[in-house]
């Protein structure tokens, strides 16, 4: 006899945990949230009650200007909501205070991976396995063609193009939360400590992550430099500002993108990059398949990305799978 | 071959010229004999193998990897030899050596229909994804990395700073891998035999005259023509024809493939005989006519009778044996006109050259010109050799004065390269009919040039704050800015809406001062057409 988990309910606008009467990851606003982590698609204002790590709760006050509602929950800790609901907030390796949302109720587990990865990061704690009946996993990369490289490859082909272009300067459009402060703090573990230099949009949340411990070493604001300055350094913008009239104030830039779907030449070519970093946050195809099978579930619901590759592997592998239609997520420029 | 992959990595993600001639000369000089030679074909021509085939490639791709996954891989990619790329499973064994790239070329050629499902994975697993990919695309002859055989052959000449000119003539005497090529340019080893093949000469060209004044005792005139400019080369028992970046056109224009019987090799325009009539000298329809020949690759029966091609001559660089170009041009014009007789004249006349006695007469002759299959005039020096490329003072090119009408501008695009952040890709149109009874503009042509980069600066932010809407890189604007466009000639096309098409429209002056609704009709530009 096969479980059917009516307690927990996917609807268009996010998951509902029905006993306890919240929503995880809500595309709008709703009375009782618990959040994943802070990127734009998961991490909605105006919740009655935001449930999520204090670094979550912290990057949304920067974004949505209030603290309204937040409700702290450190890793590892576990809280109960009405409903006999007990839920524990474990390390999902995305990004700062990402979590997996872990869920018990009746003897049930239910794990909600939100985004994450399982390569070493050092913003985050890593990704932890937590053993459960329904495994909800995200599948932003969900396509066997995707297989991130080690990070150090691609940070010594940045640090490569910088040196033989001591004239100009490499631009490198990175996702401003949580890519941004990784590719900087890579660089740094990498041996580079001259000042990098940053758009104006990246500026408060650097400060943030310095805030919650994570050095980034120096860092200063492209508007503040003069052109000679930037000449042989390295610049971080949102992928927007890419080409954007912004870069005209740079020296001859290199422009370079860090981001999983750089792994794909169209995808690179599409954004004028000419030098593609395959850096992500995501889990690629390898370890959303191992992760599946390390966790074991009895089920897994494949969300958040390109389900149907996911779902034709748990078949050919035996494993009950089901894909959800979640409204409100995006390909983050990840 | 993982230098190859670098190089041809680095050339999908550059997008300037001069970046990818510095990346391919670059390769060509650290590279050693024959991978340089193997790599210069497949990112020019192309090589082709017979056994190595898409179809093959994803048979042995969905023995691999379930062929579901598979499909919605390449969906998602958009190629099929990046897909493999991707998709192929890492090798068990780490000890494998990359092959070279000619290595790599002596293995796919042996391939046949039956070894490659064996020998082809073996290659695939000796690489990296870039290798890998790299591989596929040689091996399947298509690069597409945008480079043209011109750019690889300023590349080559860059590299071992050698003429271009000297590069093209001898590239086309020799295959792959081009040792002997190598040998001269790179050695300094004897230039490569050229006699007795059929080969491609570089063109010489001609400056624009702008507001230079010549005196006919040294210059002499003659038609430019509407047509193609080719040449004719018959050597070996061969006769084949090439057009301005040295392509052999011979297969669009079969009735010139026995056309001469002589070796030599001449230079002229490539017309067809239409209803058009062009004046006294007669004969050749105009570039429209044309066109519906050109690009084909089957020609029909219907077409060769109703638009037989010929080729109207202007020079003369080899005969019989005989290197004519250092000759000044009029002995060469001399031997041009001996020849004559000798051709069939179904299929060559001569280019006339046009009396004037001043300089001053041929303003008006060359006004009267816009009713002719005519293009201009060409003025030459009468002791001017036949050198490849454009030299100053020698041969010059008069246009007939541009057409102009006044566009309003429509959409915008980024451009590419220095441009990529700026909107200079500009299409204009005109109005279909009174602009203040309701009237549309229908885009009549596109233009990227004709503008100084101070006006590009002001044309991008006008751009940008006359955005009405964004589709990906183009904006629609708020069509308010007149363009005054110039162009060469404009013609009936179905592709358009407007049913227009015009030839080399470029921005002739940006009207800030002319209200939207005072730019041309439809009609102004219709009545332009000359066919
Ligand atoms: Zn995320
Ligand atoms: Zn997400």
């Amino acid at each position: 006899m096969i479980a059917d988990f009516a307690w927990i309910r996917p609807e268009p606008h996010g998951i509902h945990v029905v006993p306890a009467d919240c929503w995880i990851d809500p595309s709008q606003a709703v009375a009782n949230a618990l959040v994943t982590h802070g990127h734009a698609d998961h991490a909605r204002g105006g919740h009655g009650r935001t449930v999520a790590t204090p670094e979550t709760l912290a990057i949304m006050e920067l974004r949505y200007q209030t603290r309204e509602g937040a409700l702290p929950v450190r890793y590892g800790e576990t809280i109960r909501l009405p409903g006999e609901v007990d839920v524990t907030y474990v390390p999902a390796g995305h990004v700062l205070g990402s979590a997996q949302i872990v869920l018990e109720h009746a003897g049930e587990r239910v794990v909600v991976t939100g985004d994450y990865k399982r390569r070493p990061d050092p913003t985050c704690p890593p990704f932890e396995v937590v053993p459960c009946d329904v495994f909800i996993t995200e599948a932003t990369f969900g396509l066997p063609v995707f297989c991130h490289p080690p990070i150090e490859t691609e940070i010594a082909k940045l640090l490569k193009a910088r040196a033989d272009h001591l004239d100009r300067c490499v631009l490198v459009g990175a996702y401003a939360l949580g890519k941004a402060q990784r590719l900087i703090a890579e660089l740094r573990r990498a041996g580079h400590h001259d000042v990098i230099w940053l758009h104006g949009a990246m500026e408060r949340m650097c400060r943030l992550y310095e805030e919650w411990g994570v050095g980034l070493g120096e860092l200063r604001l492209v508007t503040d430099a003069t052109k000679d300055e930037l000449r042989g350094a390295i610049v971080v913008c949102p992928p927007s500002a890419l080409n954007d009239r912004w870069s005209r104030r740079l020296p001859d830039p290199i422009t370079a993108m860090a981001s999983g779907w750089m792994r794909v030449r169209q995808r690179a070519r599409q954004r004028n990059v000419e030098l593609p970093l395959v850096i992500s946050d995501h889990a690629d195809w390898g370890e959303l398949t191992r992760t599946i099978e390390e966790v074991n579930p009895s089920e897994s619901w494949i969300t958040h990305g390109r389900e149907e590759a996911l779902l034709r592997w748990c078949q050919l592998h035996q494993r009950r799978a089901r894909a959800l239609a979640l409204v409100g997520y995006e390909d983050e420029d990840d | 071959m993982e230098k190859f992959a670098a190089l041809v990595d680095a050339l999908v993600y550059t997008r300037s010229r001069n970046g990818k001639l510095q990346l391919i000369a670059d390769y060509l000089r650290s590279t050693p004999d024959p991978d340089r030679g193997w790599a210069l074909a497949a990112l020019t021509e192309g090589l082709s193998f017979p056994a190595v085939k898409p179809g093959p490639i994803r048979n042995l791709m969905m023995e691999r990897v379930d062929p579901v996954l598979f499909a919605l891989s390449r969906d998602f990619v958009g190629d099929t030899a990046e897909t493999v790329s991707l998709l192929w499973p890492a090798p068990d064994t780490d000890g494998k050596t990359p092959p070279t790239v000619s290595e790599a070329v002596d293995l796919l050629r042996h391939m046949t229909r039956n070894s490659v499902m064996r020998e082809l994975p073996d290659l695939l697993d000796r690489l990296h994804p870039e290798g890998r990919y790299a591989l596929l695309k040689l091996a399947t002859g298509a690069m597409r990395v945008g480079i043209s055989a011109r750019l690889a052959k300023t590349a080559f000449a860059q590299a071992f700073e050698v003429s271009v000119e000297d590069v093209e003539e001898y590239w086309h005497a020799l295959a792959p891998p081009y040792a002997d090529l190598f040998a001269w340019a790179a050695e300094g080893a004897d230039p490569p035999d050229t006699s007795d093949r059929p080969l491609f000469r570089p063109f010489m060209l001609a400056h624009p005259l702008e507001d230079t004044v010549l005196d006919l005792d040294d210059y002499v005139a003659e038609w430019k023509w509407d047509g193609i400019r080719v040449q004719v080369v018959h050597a070996g028992g061969e006769t084949r024809l090439y057009s301005r970046t040295g392509d052999d056109v011979t297969g669009s224009f079969p009735e010139m493939s026995d056309a001469l019987d002589l070796p030599a090799v001449l230079d002229g325009e490539l017309l067809v005989r239409g209803a058009h009539q062009g004046g006294e000298a007669g004969g050749a329809a105009s570039f429209n006519a044309l066109q519906q020949r050109l690009g084909r690759k089957t020609v029909s029966k219907t077409m060769l009778a109703e638009f037989p091609a010929f080729v109207r001559l202007y020079d003369v660089l080899l005969l019989e044996g005989e290197d004519l170009r250092d000759l000044p041009w009029h002995e060469r014009r001399g031997r041009l006109e001996a020849l004559m007789p000798r051709l069939p004249s179904n299929r060559f006349d001569l280019s006339p050259v046009v009396d004037a006695d001043h300089f001053g007469d041929l303003a008006e002759i060359r006004a009267s010109a816009r009713d002719d299959a005519i293009e201009g005039l060409m003025l030459k020096r009468r002791d001017s050799p036949y050198v490849a490329g454009r030299r100053t003072g020698l041969w010059y090119k008069w246009k007939r004065d541009p057409l102009l009408v006044d566009c309003v501008l429509m959409y915008a695009q980024r451009g590419s390269g220095k441009r990529s952040s700026f909107y200079s890709d500009y299409t204009f149109g005109c109005w279909d009919g009174d602009p203040d009874g309701g009237a549309e503009l229908l885009p009549v042509g596109k233009a990227y040039f004709g503008f100084t980069d101070e006006e590009l600066r002001e044309l991008d932010r006008y751009v940008r704050n006359h955005t009405v809407n964004r589709f990906g890189p183009v904006r629609e604007t708020d069509k308010s800015l007149v363009f005054e466009v110039a162009f060469d000639s404009v013609h009936e096309s179905k592709r358009h809406k407007s049913g227009l098409a015009m030839r080399f429209p470029r921005i002739s002056r940006i009207r800030w001062d002319k209200p939207a609704h005072e730019a041309d009709r439809i009609e102004a530009l219709r009545a332009l057409v000359r066919d």
